[in-house]
Protein backbone atom coordinates (compact mmCIF):
# COMPACT_ATOMS: atom_id res chain seq x y z
CA UNK A 1 0.00 0.00 0.00
CA UNK A 2 1.16 3.48 -0.85
CA UNK A 3 -0.06 6.70 0.74
CA UNK A 4 -1.75 9.07 -1.66
CA UNK A 5 -3.37 12.43 -0.94
CA UNK A 6 -5.83 13.94 -3.38
CA UNK A 7 -6.75 17.55 -2.59
CA UNK A 8 -10.20 18.44 -3.87
CA UNK A 9 -10.75 21.89 -5.33
CA UNK A 10 -12.51 23.06 -2.16
CA UNK A 11 -9.37 22.16 -0.18
CA UNK A 12 -10.64 18.93 1.38
CA UNK A 13 -7.90 16.29 1.63
CA UNK A 14 -8.59 12.68 0.69
CA UNK A 15 -5.92 10.50 2.32
CA UNK A 16 -5.94 7.16 0.59
CA UNK A 17 -4.08 3.86 1.01
CA UNK A 18 -3.59 3.08 -2.65
CA UNK A 19 -2.79 -0.31 -4.09
CA UNK A 20 0.46 -0.42 -6.05
CA UNK A 21 -0.23 -0.71 -9.76
CA UNK A 22 -3.58 1.07 -9.52
CA UNK A 23 -3.97 4.50 -11.11
CA UNK A 24 -4.50 7.75 -9.25
CA UNK A 25 -7.79 8.15 -11.17
CA UNK A 26 -9.08 4.75 -9.95
CA UNK A 27 -8.35 5.75 -6.37
CA UNK A 28 -10.10 9.09 -6.83
CA UNK A 29 -13.21 7.43 -8.27
CA UNK A 30 -13.30 4.69 -5.59
CA UNK A 31 -13.15 7.35 -2.89
CA UNK A 32 -15.69 9.63 -4.62
CA UNK A 33 -13.30 12.58 -4.86
CA UNK A 34 -15.39 15.41 -6.35
CA UNK A 35 -14.18 16.85 -9.65
CA UNK A 36 -12.63 13.70 -11.13
CA UNK A 37 -15.13 12.65 -13.78
CA UNK A 38 -13.10 10.05 -15.73
CA UNK A 39 -15.73 9.69 -18.43
CA UNK A 40 -13.72 7.26 -20.56
CA UNK A 41 -12.83 5.01 -17.67
CA UNK A 42 -9.09 5.45 -17.93
CA UNK A 43 -8.48 5.02 -21.64
CA UNK A 44 -6.72 8.39 -21.98
CA UNK A 45 -9.51 9.47 -24.28
CA UNK A 46 -11.49 12.13 -22.41
CA UNK A 47 -9.23 14.44 -20.33
CA UNK A 48 -11.80 14.60 -17.52
CA UNK A 49 -9.44 13.13 -14.92
CA UNK A 50 -7.04 16.11 -15.06
CA UNK A 51 -4.99 16.89 -11.92
CA UNK A 52 -2.07 19.09 -10.93
CA UNK A 53 0.76 17.14 -9.40
CA UNK A 54 2.04 18.92 -6.27
CA UNK A 55 5.19 20.89 -7.10
CA UNK A 56 7.23 18.80 -4.66
CA UNK A 57 6.31 15.64 -6.57
CA UNK A 58 6.26 16.85 -10.15
CA UNK A 59 9.74 15.65 -11.02
CA UNK A 60 9.32 12.21 -9.46
CA UNK A 61 5.99 11.59 -11.20
CA UNK A 62 7.46 12.65 -14.52
CA UNK A 63 5.99 14.18 -17.63
CA UNK A 64 3.18 12.87 -19.83
CA UNK A 65 3.64 10.54 -22.81
CA UNK A 66 2.76 11.85 -26.27
CA UNK A 67 -0.81 10.51 -26.26
CA UNK A 68 -1.51 11.99 -22.84
CA UNK A 69 0.04 15.33 -23.84
CA UNK A 70 -2.28 15.41 -26.89
CA UNK A 71 -5.29 14.68 -24.69
CA UNK A 72 -4.29 17.46 -22.27
CA UNK A 73 -5.03 19.91 -25.10
CA UNK A 74 -8.69 19.35 -24.25
CA UNK A 75 -8.32 20.03 -20.53
CA UNK A 76 -9.08 23.32 -18.80
CA UNK A 77 -6.36 25.57 -17.35
CA UNK A 78 -3.45 23.29 -18.14
CA UNK A 79 -0.27 24.05 -16.16
CA UNK A 80 3.29 22.72 -16.25
CA UNK A 81 2.43 20.10 -13.59
CA UNK A 82 -0.78 18.98 -15.28
CA UNK A 83 -1.31 15.22 -15.72
CA UNK A 84 -4.21 12.94 -16.51
CA UNK A 85 -4.65 10.94 -13.32
CA UNK A 86 -5.56 7.75 -15.18
CA UNK A 87 -2.04 7.75 -16.57
CA UNK A 88 -0.27 7.97 -13.19
CA UNK A 89 0.41 4.53 -11.74
CA UNK A 90 0.87 4.24 -7.99
CA UNK A 91 4.27 2.73 -7.08
CA UNK A 92 6.16 2.48 -3.77
CA UNK A 93 8.48 5.28 -4.98
CA UNK A 94 5.47 7.62 -4.97
CA UNK A 95 4.65 7.01 -1.28
CA UNK A 96 3.17 10.26 0.06
CA UNK A 97 2.22 11.62 -3.39
CA UNK A 98 -0.01 14.71 -3.40
CA UNK A 99 -2.16 15.78 -6.37
CA UNK A 100 -4.64 18.66 -6.66
CA UNK A 101 -8.00 18.63 -8.43
CA UNK A 102 -8.49 21.62 -10.78
CA UNK A 103 -11.40 24.03 -10.59
CA UNK A 104 -13.21 22.12 -13.31
CA UNK A 105 -12.80 19.46 -15.94
CA UNK A 106 -13.29 20.49 -19.58
CA UNK B 1 -30.99 18.97 -52.15
CA UNK B 2 -34.51 17.70 -51.50
CA UNK B 3 -34.06 14.01 -52.29
CA UNK B 4 -36.24 11.08 -51.25
CA UNK B 5 -34.92 7.56 -50.66
CA UNK B 6 -37.32 4.68 -50.11
CA UNK B 7 -35.90 1.57 -48.49
CA UNK B 8 -36.68 -1.26 -46.06
CA UNK B 9 -34.71 -0.04 -43.09
CA UNK B 10 -33.11 3.25 -42.04
CA UNK B 11 -30.36 2.94 -39.42
CA UNK B 12 -29.52 6.10 -37.48
CA UNK B 13 -25.85 5.88 -36.51
CA UNK B 14 -23.00 4.03 -38.25
CA UNK B 15 -21.15 2.95 -35.09
CA UNK B 16 -20.17 -0.71 -34.62
CA UNK B 17 -23.70 -1.69 -33.64
CA UNK B 18 -25.40 0.06 -36.58
CA UNK B 19 -22.90 -1.61 -38.92
CA UNK B 20 -23.50 -5.10 -37.54
CA UNK B 21 -27.27 -4.56 -37.81
CA UNK B 22 -26.77 -4.34 -41.59
CA UNK B 23 -25.39 -7.89 -41.50
CA UNK B 24 -28.21 -9.37 -39.45
CA UNK B 25 -30.87 -7.60 -41.52
CA UNK B 26 -29.07 -8.43 -44.77
CA UNK B 27 -29.39 -12.14 -44.08
CA UNK B 28 -33.14 -11.58 -44.50
CA UNK B 29 -32.72 -9.59 -47.72
CA UNK B 30 -33.55 -6.30 -46.05
CA UNK B 31 -32.05 -3.22 -47.67
CA UNK B 32 -30.47 -0.74 -45.25
CA UNK B 33 -29.43 2.92 -45.38
CA UNK B 34 -27.16 4.27 -42.63
CA UNK B 35 -26.99 7.95 -41.65
CA UNK B 36 -24.27 9.46 -39.46
CA UNK B 37 -23.21 12.97 -38.50
CA UNK B 38 -19.54 11.96 -38.70
CA UNK B 39 -17.68 11.75 -42.01
CA UNK B 40 -17.05 7.98 -41.69
CA UNK B 41 -18.30 4.90 -39.93
CA UNK B 42 -17.19 3.38 -36.63
CA UNK B 43 -18.78 5.74 -34.10
CA UNK B 44 -16.88 5.90 -30.81
CA UNK B 45 -14.42 3.22 -31.98
CA UNK B 46 -12.96 5.35 -34.78
CA UNK B 47 -13.66 8.80 -33.32
CA UNK B 48 -12.51 8.29 -29.73
CA UNK B 49 -10.08 5.35 -29.70
CA UNK B 50 -9.02 4.17 -33.18
CA UNK B 51 -5.57 3.02 -32.01
CA UNK B 52 -6.56 1.52 -28.68
CA UNK B 53 -6.97 -2.21 -28.25
CA UNK B 54 -10.31 -3.75 -27.25
CA UNK B 55 -9.95 -7.05 -25.40
CA UNK B 56 -13.53 -8.27 -25.05
CA UNK B 57 -14.70 -8.92 -28.60
CA UNK B 58 -15.40 -12.66 -28.77
CA UNK B 59 -12.70 -14.58 -30.69
CA UNK B 60 -10.57 -11.45 -31.07
CA UNK B 61 -8.15 -11.49 -28.12
CA UNK B 62 -7.07 -8.00 -29.15
CA UNK B 63 -8.39 -5.67 -31.83
CA UNK B 64 -8.20 -1.88 -32.20
CA UNK B 65 -11.24 0.35 -32.69
CA UNK B 66 -10.11 1.04 -36.25
CA UNK B 67 -9.55 -2.64 -37.10
CA UNK B 68 -12.90 -3.65 -35.65
CA UNK B 69 -14.61 -1.09 -37.86
CA UNK B 70 -12.73 -2.26 -40.95
CA UNK B 71 -13.66 -5.89 -40.23
CA UNK B 72 -17.32 -4.96 -39.81
CA UNK B 73 -17.28 -3.06 -43.10
CA UNK B 74 -15.78 -6.11 -44.80
CA UNK B 75 -18.43 -8.34 -43.23
CA UNK B 76 -21.38 -6.22 -44.43
CA UNK B 77 -19.96 -5.47 -47.89
CA UNK B 78 -22.08 -8.16 -49.63
CA UNK B 79 -25.22 -6.30 -48.61
CA UNK B 80 -24.08 -2.94 -50.09
CA UNK B 81 -25.82 -0.67 -47.61
CA UNK B 82 -26.29 3.01 -48.45
CA UNK B 83 -24.00 5.31 -46.45
CA UNK B 84 -24.98 8.93 -45.81
CA UNK B 85 -22.31 10.78 -43.84
CA UNK B 86 -22.00 14.35 -42.58
CA UNK B 87 -25.70 14.67 -41.85
CA UNK B 88 -27.63 14.66 -38.64
CA UNK B 89 -31.02 13.03 -38.43
CA UNK B 90 -33.29 15.74 -37.14
CA UNK B 91 -36.82 14.41 -37.68
CA UNK B 92 -38.59 11.08 -37.32
CA UNK B 93 -42.30 10.90 -38.06
CA UNK B 94 -44.90 8.27 -38.74
CA UNK B 95 -46.69 8.51 -42.10
CA UNK B 96 -50.34 7.63 -42.78
CA UNK B 97 -49.31 4.49 -44.71
CA UNK B 98 -47.62 3.10 -41.59
CA UNK B 99 -44.08 3.82 -42.74
CA UNK B 100 -41.67 6.25 -41.10
CA UNK B 101 -40.13 9.37 -42.57
CA UNK B 102 -36.63 10.30 -41.47
CA UNK B 103 -35.34 13.82 -42.23
CA UNK B 104 -31.77 15.11 -42.10
CA UNK B 105 -30.37 18.59 -41.55
CA UNK B 106 -29.35 18.53 -45.24
CA UNK B 107 -33.03 18.33 -46.16
CA UNK B 108 -33.05 14.74 -47.44
CA UNK B 109 -35.94 12.44 -46.67
CA UNK B 110 -35.90 8.68 -46.20
CA UNK B 111 -38.99 6.48 -46.03
CA UNK B 112 -38.88 3.01 -44.48
CA UNK B 113 -41.06 0.46 -42.73
CA UNK B 114 -38.56 0.10 -39.92
CA UNK B 115 -36.21 2.56 -38.25
CA UNK B 116 -33.30 1.35 -36.14
CA UNK B 117 -31.83 3.93 -33.76
CA UNK B 118 -28.18 2.95 -33.21
CA UNK B 119 -27.16 6.41 -32.09
CA UNK B 120 -24.75 5.38 -29.30
CA UNK B 121 -24.02 8.20 -26.88
CA UNK B 122 -25.79 10.59 -29.24
CA UNK B 123 -24.48 12.69 -32.07
CA UNK B 124 -20.92 13.93 -31.97
CA UNK B 125 -20.85 17.68 -31.57
CA UNK B 126 -18.03 20.19 -31.04
CA UNK B 127 -16.94 20.64 -27.44
CA UNK B 128 -17.56 24.06 -25.93
CA UNK B 129 -14.37 25.29 -24.30
CA UNK B 130 -14.83 26.23 -20.63
CA UNK B 131 -14.57 30.00 -21.12
CA UNK B 132 -17.03 31.97 -18.96
CA UNK B 133 -19.83 33.61 -20.93
CA UNK B 134 -18.89 32.03 -24.29
CA UNK B 135 -22.54 31.09 -24.95
CA UNK B 136 -23.45 34.74 -25.49
CA UNK B 137 -21.06 34.96 -28.46
CA UNK B 138 -22.00 31.70 -30.18
CA UNK B 139 -23.36 32.14 -33.69
CA UNK B 140 -22.25 35.80 -33.86
CA UNK B 141 -18.58 35.93 -32.91
CA UNK B 142 -17.81 32.35 -31.89
CA UNK B 143 -18.24 29.48 -34.36
CA UNK B 144 -17.43 25.78 -34.02
CA UNK B 145 -17.21 25.11 -37.73
CA UNK B 146 -16.90 27.11 -40.93
CA UNK B 147 -20.10 26.79 -42.89
CA UNK B 148 -19.46 29.82 -45.11
CA UNK B 149 -16.00 31.33 -45.65
CA UNK B 150 -17.72 34.67 -46.35
CA UNK B 151 -18.58 35.00 -42.65
CA UNK B 152 -14.86 35.36 -42.03
CA UNK B 153 -13.93 37.74 -44.85
CA UNK B 154 -12.03 40.83 -43.62
CA UNK B 155 -12.43 39.69 -40.01
CA UNK B 156 -9.78 39.36 -37.33
CA UNK B 157 -9.94 35.63 -36.73
CA UNK B 158 -8.72 33.83 -33.62
CA UNK B 159 -8.34 30.06 -34.02
CA UNK B 160 -7.80 27.95 -30.91
CA UNK B 161 -6.52 24.37 -30.88
CA UNK B 162 -3.70 22.16 -32.08
CA UNK B 163 -5.38 19.51 -34.24
CA UNK B 164 -6.03 19.20 -37.95
CA UNK B 165 -9.15 21.39 -37.92
CA UNK B 166 -7.32 24.27 -36.24
CA UNK B 167 -4.37 24.05 -38.65
CA UNK B 168 -6.50 23.55 -41.78
CA UNK B 169 -8.67 26.56 -41.04
CA UNK B 170 -5.66 28.71 -40.22
CA UNK B 171 -4.37 27.94 -43.72
CA UNK B 172 -7.74 28.24 -45.47
CA UNK B 173 -8.89 31.47 -43.86
CA UNK B 174 -5.56 33.26 -44.07
CA UNK B 175 -6.19 34.54 -47.65
CA UNK B 176 -9.69 35.89 -46.88
CA UNK B 177 -9.45 37.15 -43.29
CA UNK B 178 -8.03 40.52 -42.28
CA UNK B 179 -5.79 38.66 -39.82
CA UNK B 180 -5.47 35.14 -38.43
CA UNK B 181 -4.07 34.32 -35.01
CA UNK B 182 -3.62 30.68 -33.99
CA UNK B 183 -3.50 29.94 -30.26
CA UNK B 184 -2.40 26.59 -28.87
CA UNK B 185 -1.19 25.73 -25.39
CA UNK B 186 2.12 24.33 -26.61
CA UNK B 187 4.41 24.33 -29.64
CA UNK B 188 3.61 20.72 -30.65
CA UNK B 189 0.58 19.88 -32.76
CA UNK B 190 -1.66 16.88 -33.31
CA UNK B 191 -1.90 17.64 -37.02
CA UNK B 192 -0.42 16.60 -40.34
CA UNK B 193 3.23 17.70 -40.59
CA UNK B 194 2.53 19.30 -43.94
CA UNK B 195 -0.09 21.68 -42.48
CA UNK B 196 2.14 22.53 -39.53
CA UNK B 197 5.02 23.37 -41.87
CA UNK B 198 2.79 25.53 -44.05
CA UNK B 199 1.51 27.39 -41.00
CA UNK B 200 5.06 27.97 -39.74
CA UNK B 201 6.08 29.27 -43.17
CA UNK B 202 3.15 31.71 -43.18
CA UNK B 203 4.12 32.81 -39.71
CA UNK B 204 7.70 33.35 -40.85
CA UNK B 205 6.36 35.51 -43.68
CA UNK B 206 4.26 37.50 -41.20
CA UNK B 207 0.97 36.34 -42.74
CA UNK B 208 -0.38 34.60 -39.63
CA UNK B 209 0.39 34.89 -35.93
CA UNK B 210 0.94 31.95 -33.63
CA UNK B 211 0.70 32.34 -29.84
CA UNK B 212 1.29 29.82 -27.09
CA UNK B 213 -1.25 29.94 -24.31
CA UNK B 214 -4.88 29.41 -23.36
CA UNK B 215 -7.89 31.69 -23.83
CA UNK B 216 -9.45 32.49 -20.47
CA UNK B 217 -11.98 35.25 -21.20
CA UNK B 218 -13.82 36.99 -24.04
CA UNK B 219 -14.89 40.60 -24.39
CA UNK B 220 -17.51 42.24 -26.55
CA UNK B 221 -21.07 43.50 -26.57
CA UNK B 222 -24.37 41.85 -27.54
CA UNK B 223 -22.63 38.82 -28.96
CA UNK B 224 -20.29 40.91 -31.10
CA UNK B 225 -16.78 39.74 -30.26
CA UNK B 226 -14.04 42.34 -29.75
CA UNK B 227 -11.22 40.51 -28.07
CA UNK B 228 -9.99 37.57 -26.03
CA UNK B 229 -7.67 37.23 -23.06
CA UNK B 230 -4.65 35.06 -23.72
CA UNK B 231 -2.96 33.52 -20.71
CA UNK B 232 0.53 32.62 -21.87
CA UNK B 233 3.93 31.93 -20.38
CA UNK B 234 4.47 35.68 -19.94
CA UNK B 235 1.17 36.42 -18.26
CA UNK B 236 -2.14 37.69 -19.57
CA UNK B 237 -2.82 39.98 -22.48
CA UNK B 238 -5.64 40.98 -24.80
CA UNK B 239 -5.88 39.82 -28.40
CA UNK B 240 -8.32 41.91 -30.45
CA UNK B 241 -10.53 39.71 -32.66
CA UNK B 242 -14.00 39.69 -34.19
CA UNK B 243 -14.30 35.94 -34.84
CA UNK B 244 -13.20 32.97 -32.79
CA UNK B 245 -13.06 29.33 -33.90
CA UNK B 246 -12.38 26.98 -30.97
CA UNK B 247 -11.46 23.39 -31.93
CA UNK B 248 -11.57 21.35 -28.74
CA UNK B 249 -12.64 18.00 -30.10
CA UNK B 250 -16.05 16.40 -30.06
CA UNK B 251 -18.43 15.35 -27.36
CA UNK B 252 -21.62 13.28 -27.62
CA UNK B 253 -25.01 14.93 -27.12
CA UNK B 254 -28.37 13.20 -27.30
CA UNK B 255 -29.54 15.86 -29.76
CA UNK B 256 -32.84 15.66 -31.63
CA UNK B 257 -33.57 12.08 -30.46
CA UNK B 258 -35.21 13.55 -27.36
CA UNK B 259 -37.90 15.15 -29.54
CA UNK B 260 -39.17 12.04 -31.31
CA UNK B 261 -41.78 11.11 -28.71
CA UNK B 262 -40.05 7.87 -27.68
CA UNK B 263 -40.13 6.82 -24.03
CA UNK B 264 -36.81 7.70 -22.42
CA UNK B 265 -35.04 6.47 -19.32
CA UNK B 266 -32.44 9.01 -18.15
CA UNK B 267 -31.72 10.19 -21.71
CA UNK B 268 -31.62 6.65 -23.11
CA UNK B 269 -34.34 5.00 -25.17
CA UNK B 270 -36.30 2.41 -23.20
CA UNK B 271 -36.71 -0.92 -25.05
CA UNK B 272 -37.94 -4.45 -24.37
CA UNK B 273 -35.40 -7.29 -24.27
CA UNK B 274 -37.14 -9.59 -26.72
CA UNK B 275 -37.03 -7.35 -29.79
CA UNK B 276 -35.32 -4.17 -28.58
CA UNK B 277 -38.30 -2.22 -29.80
CA UNK B 278 -39.08 1.27 -28.45
CA UNK B 279 -42.44 2.56 -27.24
CA UNK B 280 -43.26 3.13 -30.95
CA UNK B 281 -43.79 -0.20 -32.79
CA UNK B 282 -41.50 -0.36 -35.82
CA UNK B 283 -38.81 1.80 -34.22
CA UNK B 284 -36.01 -0.18 -32.60
CA UNK B 285 -33.08 1.03 -30.49
CA UNK B 286 -29.85 -0.97 -30.17
CA UNK B 287 -26.35 -0.38 -28.77
CA UNK B 288 -25.33 2.31 -26.30
CA UNK B 289 -28.45 4.42 -26.91
CA UNK B 290 -30.91 1.97 -25.38
CA UNK B 291 -31.81 1.04 -21.83
CA UNK B 292 -33.34 -2.02 -20.21
CA UNK B 293 -32.79 -3.60 -16.80
CA UNK B 294 -29.27 -5.02 -16.73
CA UNK B 295 -28.05 -3.10 -19.81
CA UNK B 296 -24.28 -3.09 -20.35
CA UNK B 297 -22.75 -0.55 -22.72
CA UNK B 298 -20.60 -3.06 -24.53
CA UNK B 299 -20.12 -3.69 -28.24
CA UNK B 300 -20.87 -7.35 -27.56
CA UNK B 301 -24.30 -6.51 -26.11
CA UNK B 302 -25.08 -4.29 -29.08
CA UNK B 303 -24.34 -7.15 -31.49
CA UNK B 304 -26.73 -9.45 -29.64
CA UNK B 305 -29.42 -6.77 -29.68
CA UNK B 306 -28.95 -6.37 -33.44
CA UNK B 307 -29.55 -10.09 -34.02
CA UNK B 308 -32.82 -10.18 -32.07
CA UNK B 309 -34.00 -6.88 -33.51
CA UNK B 310 -33.53 -8.29 -37.03
CA UNK B 311 -35.98 -11.12 -36.32
CA UNK B 312 -38.70 -8.66 -35.37
CA UNK B 313 -37.84 -6.21 -38.16
CA UNK B 314 -38.11 -8.82 -40.93
CA UNK B 315 -41.63 -9.72 -39.79
CA UNK B 316 -42.66 -6.08 -40.08
CA UNK B 317 -41.13 -5.59 -43.53
CA UNK B 318 -42.26 -8.97 -44.97
CA UNK B 319 -45.15 -10.13 -42.79
CA UNK B 320 -46.21 -12.95 -45.11
CA UNK B 321 -42.81 -14.44 -45.84
CA UNK B 322 -42.12 -17.72 -44.04
CA UNK B 323 -38.53 -17.88 -42.86
CA UNK B 324 -36.81 -20.77 -41.15
CA UNK B 325 -33.91 -20.16 -38.84
CA UNK B 326 -30.59 -21.07 -40.50
CA UNK B 327 -26.88 -21.08 -39.68
CA UNK B 328 -24.44 -19.23 -41.92
CA UNK B 329 -22.15 -22.29 -41.66
CA UNK B 330 -24.52 -24.69 -43.36
CA UNK B 331 -27.18 -22.73 -45.26
CA UNK B 332 -26.45 -22.53 -48.98
CA UNK B 333 -28.97 -19.72 -49.42
CA UNK B 334 -27.33 -17.57 -46.72
CA UNK B 335 -23.91 -18.31 -48.22
CA UNK B 336 -25.12 -17.17 -51.61
CA UNK B 337 -26.17 -13.83 -50.09
CA UNK B 338 -22.75 -13.51 -48.50
CA UNK B 339 -21.13 -14.17 -51.86
CA UNK B 340 -19.17 -17.17 -50.59
CA UNK B 341 -20.96 -19.81 -52.68
C1 LIG C 1 -12.34 5.04 -24.64
C2 LIG C 1 -13.41 3.99 -24.79
C3 LIG C 1 -13.07 2.65 -24.65
C4 LIG C 1 -14.04 1.65 -24.84
N1 LIG C 1 -13.67 0.32 -24.71
C5 LIG C 1 -14.59 -0.66 -24.92
C6 LIG C 1 -14.24 -2.04 -24.81
O1 LIG C 1 -13.09 -2.39 -24.49
N2 LIG C 1 -15.21 -2.98 -25.06
C7 LIG C 1 -16.49 -2.65 -25.40
O2 LIG C 1 -17.30 -3.53 -25.63
N3 LIG C 1 -16.86 -1.34 -25.48
C8 LIG C 1 -15.94 -0.35 -25.24
N4 LIG C 1 -16.32 0.98 -25.31
C9 LIG C 1 -17.73 1.27 -25.59
C10 LIG C 1 -18.05 1.08 -27.07
O3 LIG C 1 -17.23 1.93 -27.87
C11 LIG C 1 -19.52 1.40 -27.31
O4 LIG C 1 -20.29 0.46 -26.59
C12 LIG C 1 -19.87 1.31 -28.79
O5 LIG C 1 -19.16 2.25 -29.56
C13 LIG C 1 -21.37 1.52 -28.97
O6 LIG C 1 -21.65 1.40 -30.33
P1 LIG C 1 -22.93 2.09 -30.97
O7 LIG C 1 -22.88 1.70 -32.40
O8 LIG C 1 -24.12 1.75 -30.15
O9 LIG C 1 -22.72 3.64 -30.76
P2 LIG C 1 -21.56 4.69 -31.17
O10 LIG C 1 -20.27 4.02 -31.36
O11 LIG C 1 -21.66 5.76 -30.15
O12 LIG C 1 -22.04 5.24 -32.58
C14 LIG C 1 -23.23 5.99 -32.70
C15 LIG C 1 -23.17 6.84 -33.93
O13 LIG C 1 -24.44 7.45 -34.14
C16 LIG C 1 -24.26 8.76 -34.61
N5 LIG C 1 -25.46 9.56 -34.30
C17 LIG C 1 -26.07 9.72 -33.11
N6 LIG C 1 -27.16 10.50 -33.22
C18 LIG C 1 -27.25 10.86 -34.53
C19 LIG C 1 -28.16 11.66 -35.29
N7 LIG C 1 -29.22 12.26 -34.73
N8 LIG C 1 -27.92 11.80 -36.63
C20 LIG C 1 -26.84 11.21 -37.22
N9 LIG C 1 -25.97 10.43 -36.55
C21 LIG C 1 -26.17 10.25 -35.23
C22 LIG C 1 -23.03 9.24 -33.87
O14 LIG C 1 -22.41 10.31 -34.58
C23 LIG C 1 -22.16 7.97 -33.84
O15 LIG C 1 -21.26 7.89 -34.92
C24 LIG C 1 -15.38 1.99 -25.13
C25 LIG C 1 -15.71 3.34 -25.27
C26 LIG C 1 -14.76 4.34 -25.10
C27 LIG C 1 -15.14 5.77 -25.26
S1 LIG D 1 -10.21 8.92 -17.47
FE1 LIG D 1 -10.44 9.68 -19.47
S2 LIG D 1 -8.50 10.48 -19.87
FE2 LIG D 1 -8.29 9.73 -17.88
Amino acid sequence: MTKLTIVAHDGVNFDIDAEDGSTVMENAVRNSVPGIEAECGGACACATCHVYVDDAWAEKVGSPQVMEEDMLDFAYDVRPTSRLSCQIKVTPELDGLIVHVPERQA
Amino acid sequence: MASLIETDIVIIGAGPVGLFAVFELGLYDLECHLIDILDRSGGQCTELYPEKPIYDIPAWPKISGQELTEKLLEQIKPFSPGFHFNRMVTGLEKLDDGRFEVTTDEGEKFRAKVVVVAAGGGSFQPKRPPIPGIEAFEGKGVFYSVRRMEDFRDQDVLIVGGGDSALDWTLNLQPVAASVTLVHRRAEFRAADDSVNKMLALREAGAVRFEIGQITALRGEDGALQGATLKGPEGERDIPCSRMLPFFGLTMKLGPIADWGLNLHENLIAVDTEKFETSEPGIFAIGDINWYPGKLKLILSGFHEAALMAQAARKIVNPDKRVVFQYTTSSTSLQKKLGVK
